[in-house]
């Protein structure tokens, strides 16, 4: 079980409004992710379920049973914070045992659970070890035991992935994948990065000022973004959005087009620019393209092998099918004479 | 930076505060030893015949001695108690937010800029005299018979003044060990079910382990050496109730004239003090590492 259902959840410190008026519904065995820019709200919100934080109103109702003022204990839940948070002065073995000393359980079930934590966690060796004495990823490791262990009925990660270096990022985040997989718990992930969105999440709340833009599957929100915002936040690099004439052509305020779906050509096209610069990263190019349909280049993704250098003239022309519009207030245009995918 | 040359450089450049502080420690040590083999007193200070260890012999077998040695242990561990079991409440309680926290900081640090004399006077004349003490007006409120501090429980009174003056050092460095406990592990540990209790038993205070060491090796080095407050409030006494052992070797030169018996009692208490130094820090000296 780890249903949570957050009703007309508000919470403002003093006049400063954080989070108006938000509905949100998490189904049991869901991975969550909320994303958003810095200072969206989405730690809050976090910390509002967890129980750190008291909401100003609305009501937060996990497994059915209000928990709008349940303190974080009784919650339920279990965290793994941006910094771990572990006790320095405990090993990893007492780290944890922790909660389950607090709740009172036995010894041998203490030990037997902490056992099959570390064994799952390939923390074996590292047991009597202070967290001092670990690497970052063997802490974040230590961290996820500590949770697992409570056998929450849901897990709250805080950014859990930004302090530890890039290669070690991408590991942790397979690996937590993976344990979502295992243990088919509830899980809310809190990040800014819209790669660990993407990778992770069966679904995406993405946060603006305390705002919920958007809920969905990662492939909904890359296809169907619902507002520029939501556009420009999801996929790497950043979808192309161009107002005045060209949008006024599809009858839009503005017109997004990522970098992927525009075709490249050194001879004719659509759009005519000059590369500025080129990123090669192997597999992919992207080009930032000069045009005088923009005034800030357009992104284009080419092929790896592609043979342009900057200073050359190329041709944009947009896929069609792959073109989004939006209204003046910046809302997705579809249906009636719909072009967007 | 570590080649030959500069190490060398360096060494150079640190010998003169190095042979100063050597000398400045040397020669007062030297001379301490040397006198204390000399029958010096002050009534007859031409003669200083050379009497090898009954300096010593006399000091130690004196009644006093091992009185002032129960006195000046009780006091320091006393005052150790006081300061650093108050301090942790006080700083608990500094920690939190409230209106006028930073006033309330700053008065509970003032009594550090007392001085040690005028402090004591303070509190002998002022707090604990019976007759117009404040402590006494307050028992005879309450209709208790007021107690004559000094005369009654002079060890305690001594206890009670120097704990006063050494809780705001306590209370400040707990108060900022307590500062640097971060948010999240109070967080964490609440998420795992621990109540106020708990984090208190197992974050809080092993966090401010390192602080409460530092506190008690500190303080009990300054407190081996009480001696301002006993010579304007009990002067030792009655008999030698409150006399410590850095008084009791006061005594010896000021009040007997005895140079050489000081002397001797004077070695006795470094000996003493390095024995509680290593004493302590076997004890405890292992939260200072890690």
């Amino acid at each position: 079980m780890g249903q949570i259902h957050l009703e007309k959840v508000r919470k403002a410190f003093g006049d400063v409004v954080i989070i108006p008026e938000l509905d949100l519904q998490i189904e049991d065995g869901e991975f969550v992710v909320f994303v958003g820019p810095s200072g969206c709200g989405k730690s809050t919100l976090l910390r509002l379920i967890a129980g750190l934080e008291d909401v100003t109103g609305g009501k937060i109702v996990i497994d059915g049973a209000d928990a709008t003022t349940l303190p974080p204990a009784k919650r339920g839940l279990a965290m793994v914070f941006q910094s771990y948070a572990l006790y320095p002065h405990m090993s990893v073995r007492k780290n944890i045992a922790f909660p389950l000393k607090m709740a009172g359980m036995d010894k041998a079930e203490i030990d037997r659970r902490v056992d099959y934590a570390a064994k799952t966690l390939n923390l074996d060796n590292y047991i009597d070890r202070r967290p001092g004495q670990l690497s970052g990823g063997q802490r974040q490791r230590v961290a996820i035991g500590r949770a697992i262990v409570r056998e929450p009925k849901a897990f709250l990660f805080d950014e859990p992935l930004s302090n530890l270096d890039a290669a070690l990022r991408v590991g942790m985040r397979l690996e937590i994948s993976e344990l979502h997989q295992r243990l088919k718990t509830t899980m809310i992930y809190v990040t800014h990065d819209q790669v660990e969105a993407m990778t992770m999440a069966d679904k995406i709340v993405v946060l603006r000022a305390g705002n919920i833009e958007q809920v969905g599957s990662p492939l909904e929100l890359y296809s169907q973004p619902r507002n520029t915002f939501v556009a420009g936040f999801i996929g790497s690099p950043r979808m192309n959005l161009l107002g005045g004439k060209e949008a006024a052509g599809y009858a839009a305020a503005t017109m997004g087009i990522r970098p992927e779906h525009i075709r490249l050509s050194t001879t004719e096209g659509k759009w005519k620019g000059t590369v500025k610069v080129s990123e090669h990263l192997g597999s992919d190019t992207f080009l930032h393209v000069e045009s005088p349909v923009h005034d800030e280049p357009l992104t284009v993704r080419a092929d790896g092998e592609f043979p342009v250098h900057a200073g050359d003239v190329v041709y944009l022309t947009p896929q069609e099918d792959k073109i989004h519009r939006f209204d003046d207030k910046g809302l997705a245009i579809r249906g009636n004479g719909r072009v967007a995918g | 930076m570590a080649t030959l040359h500069t190490k060398s450089a360096a060494r150079a450049m640190m010998a003169p505060a190095v042979i100063v502080l050597l000398i400045w420690m040397i020669v007062p040590l030297a001379m301490t030893l040397y006198f204390s083999t000399l029958n010096y007193t002050l009534y007859n200070p031409i003669s200083t015949p050379f009497i090898g260890f009954e300096n010593y012999s006399y000091f130690l077998t004196d009644p006093t001695f091992l009185a002032a040695l129960a006195n000046t242990l009780i006091l320091v561990l006393g005052v150790l108690a006081i300061t650093v079991i108050g301090g942790i409440l006080i700083a608990l309680l500094l920690d939190q937010e409230f209106y006028g926290v930073n006033i309330v900081r700053l008065l509970v640090i003032a009594p550090f800029f007392v001085m040690p004399t005028v402090a004591a006077l303070v509190w002998k004349n002022m707090m604990m005299n019976p007759v117009y003490g404040v402590i006494g007006q307050l028992l005879q409120a309450v209709g208790l018979a007021p107690i004559d501090w000094m005369t009654e429980v002079p060890l305690l009174s001594i206890v009670i003044i120097v704990a006063w003056q050494w809780l705001p050092f306590a209370t400040l460095i707990l108060l900022t060990a307590l500062q640097s406990l971060s948010a999240d592990q109070k967080e964490a540990a609440e998420m795992d079910g621990a109540g106020a209790l708990s984090i208190f038993w197992y974050i809080t205070l092993p966090h401010m382990s390192r602080a409460i060491t530092v506190v008690i090796l500190i303080q009990t080095i300054f407190l081996l050496s009480i001696y301002a407050e006993i010579l304007v409030t009990t002067q030792g006494g009655p008999g030698s109730q409150s006399t410590n052992i850095t008084y009791l070797v006061a005594q010896q030169a000021t009040s007997y004239g005895d140079i050489g018996a000081a002397s001797a009692g004077g070695i006795v208490a470094v000996v003493l003090a390095n024995i509680v130094a290593i004493f302590l820090v076997r004890l405890i000296g292992k939260n200072l590492d890690a």
